[in-house]
């Protein structure tokens, strides 16, 4: 303590302050320490109680007191879950919608942000703004006349009418476009003057200089395919074709009340996977939702 | 007097070069630019067209009404409840997001141990499902087995029949709503606070200015365009705020949790009524658009003059 009170002196010879006594220090310290505690309970706790509820015997959710670790532990309830719903293939569809979502995204945002970055277009500027204008239209208030394309193209409840309307991209290629223009000049010369073209360029020049972007804006689009759900609870209407969201949900509506420890393990099927997404990501995934907001 | 310099005569190949530099950028866009024509910018003139008529979604024939729909819905009391209550919503859960945002994000910026770990488990909330989220609230606001009894339980308090009960169930639409979202506005605030230069920290001191002051005239300051952001922001997601009320409350009991959006599937996908919805939507996409535009003017005026 006393050594680094003497460093800042040092540093700092002009700065004349009072100095705080150590001890309320130490009050402000504990009681920072307090708080965050309380926060993070706050947050945790559903989490945990989730967790806790999914491990216990349906005799002990419904018996009070209420108990704060499960007395004998059991995966009872996550079978259950899985043969009270068809979770393989929730996690087939999920899967499938995901992948290729998140894929289409990722290809369609490259190519844009390729094209606005470094290709020659007259009028490009009004090419920009209608991609910011798509910004500006929320998906959810394109529901009915989305249904009704669809329809008209037999894609109800089909993989392509969950994935198509949503796949067009404006945010990532956003991000990527930004990512683009700051690779150096003289690489993209020296590519030119090597004779590649720009489909050479795009995948074997820009792409490997810009992947952290690249990375971080396709767990952003998974993360979010994952998690949908207006757009899928619409467009499916067989048990065979939901995704976990809609699953999970109508596992609630089927069990819930009665069955809490059964639903809670559902939960955790759809839950557990991006938490371990996120946790190997984090920093990628926090970047990229914070992007806009530091720079704008 | 201006000098006239004669056009360049272009080599012909730099032309064609030219040219086929367009057809790639139209090539590389296309794609993403046709979904976005065909599933944003084709609906939202349809909704405008569907906002006329009368239609079931079953007919063969819609029958067009003019304004009659718009004239309906706004002299409808129901409809003029939930504007109503999508403002309440709106303010209550952007507001308690903006204030605890802040006050966690000023604890989580100081040099205290496992910052970082708190940080993470505060923001994992946001990566969650939200139906899924709201699936595991629905027990936790389970009025006899559920946490929350648990815990007011301790002091002494019985819990509300939250999800059933027509007062209780927009707090509690709110409280799940701000425990997802918070995480959001924590890490764009932290991002906002290391943003503000140090040296303003240094001369305050100088200045004599102590902790109370230096957050008061320092920090608080410094943060108000990230504060503005986020305000923005977290309204338009108010807005489009569907999944938790859906799995949560499904609207009810008794209309009590029926926001814009939420009405905007009721009248879609429920009871079928497409001119309606039409409206909805179209008195939704204007009051996000108004305040899109005055986020963009507010970021303008501080490229300028900031």
């Amino acid at each position: 303590m006393a050594t680094i009170n003497e460093l800042e002196q040092a540093i700092k010879p002009v700065v004349v302050r009072r100095r705080h006594i150590p001890l309320s220090l130490l009050g402000w310290r504990i009681a920072g320490y307090l708080t965050l505690i309380v926060a993070v309970l706050i947050i945790g706790l559903p989490v945990y109680w989730t967790v806790m509820a999914s491990f216990k015997e349906t005799r002990e959710i419904y018996s009070l007191p209420v108990t704060w670790w499960p007395a004998k532990p059991t995966f009872n309830n996550f079978s259950a879950a899985w043969e009270a719903a068809p979770f393989g293939r929730y996690y087939l569809n999920s899967f499938i919608t995901t992948f290729f979502g998140a894929g289409i995204e990722v290809i369609l945002a490259l190519f844009s942000a390729y094209a606005l970055a470094y290709l020659r277009f007259p009028r490009k500027d009004l090419v920009f703004l209608l991609l910011l204008a798509a910004l500006m239209v929320p998906t959810e208030i394109t529901i009915v006349p989305n249904y009704l394309t669809i329809a008209r193209l037999g894609w109800i409840n089909t993989y392509q009418g969950i994935i198509i309307p949503g796949a067009a991209i404006a945010y990532g290629t956003f991000l990527l476009r930004q990512a683009f223009m700051a690779v150096p000049h003289e690489i993209l010369e020296a590519a030119r003057v090597d004779g590649a073209g720009h489909l050479r360029i795009l995948f074997s020049v820009v792409a490997p200089i810009t992947q952290p972007a690249i990375v971080t804006m396709a767990l952003l689009s998974i993360v979010s395919k994952w998690n949908e759900f207006l757009w899928p609870l619409i467009v499916t209407n067989t048990t065979d074709m939901r995704t976990l969201p809609i699953g999970v949900f109508w596992l609630r509506n089927s069990e819930g009340l009665a069955n809490w420890g059964v639903v809670m393990a559902g939960s955790l099927f759809l839950i557990v996977p991006v938490l371990i997404t996120f946790l190997f990501a984090q920093r990628a995934i926090v970047e990229g939702m914070t992007a806009g907001a530091v720079k704008g | 007097m201006a000098t006239y310099t004669p056009r360049q005569e272009r080599h012909p190949n730099t032309l064609r070069r030219e040219h086929r530099e367009w057809l790639l950028f139209a090539l590389f866009i296309g794609p993403n630019l046709f979904l976005f024509a065909v599933f944003t910018y084709w609906p939202l003139l349809y909704n405008i067209y569907l906002s006329m008529v009368r239609w079931d979604f079953l007919r063969p024939t819609m029958t067009f009404v003019g304004l009659q729909n718009y004239i309906d819905a706004f002299s409808d009391w129901r409809f003029w409840n939930i504007i109503w209550q999508t403002a309440t919503f709106t303010i209550c859960s952007v507001g308690l997001t903006l204030i605890l945002g802040l006050l966690l994000a000023l604890l989580l910026n100081q040099p205290l141990r496992y910052r970082n770990t708190a940080r993470a488990i505060v923001f994992s909330p946001v990566v969650m499902s939200g139906a899924v989220v709201a699936v595991v609230w629905s027990y936790i606001f389970d009025p006899r087995y559920g946490l929350i009894d648990q815990l007011l339980g301790f002091i002494g308090l019985d819990s509300p029949n939250w999800l059933a009960d027509p007062f209780w169930a927009m707090p509690a639409v709110i409280i799940v709503y701000v425990w997802k979202n918070l995480g959001y506005a924590v890490v764009i605030y932290l991002a906002g606070l290391q943003n503000i230069p140090r040296e303003l920290y240094d001369a305050a001191r100088v200045d004599g200015a102590g902790a109370w002051e230096r957050f008061w005239n320092v920090t608080l300051p410094g943060l108000s365009p990230v504060a503005f952001f986020l305000s923005v922001t977290s309204v338009l997601t108010c807005f489009q705020a569907f999944d938790i009320i859906r799995v949560l409350t499904n609207g009810g009991p008794a209309d009590a949790t029926t926001t814009l959006i939420f009405h905007l599937y009721e009248l879609g996908f429920v009871s079928y009524d497409a001119g309606k919805a039409g409206v909805v939507a179209i008195v939704l996409f204007l009051i996000m658009l108004f305040l899109t535009i005055v986020q963009i003017r507010y970021i303008e005026r501080q490229v300028t003059y900031g």
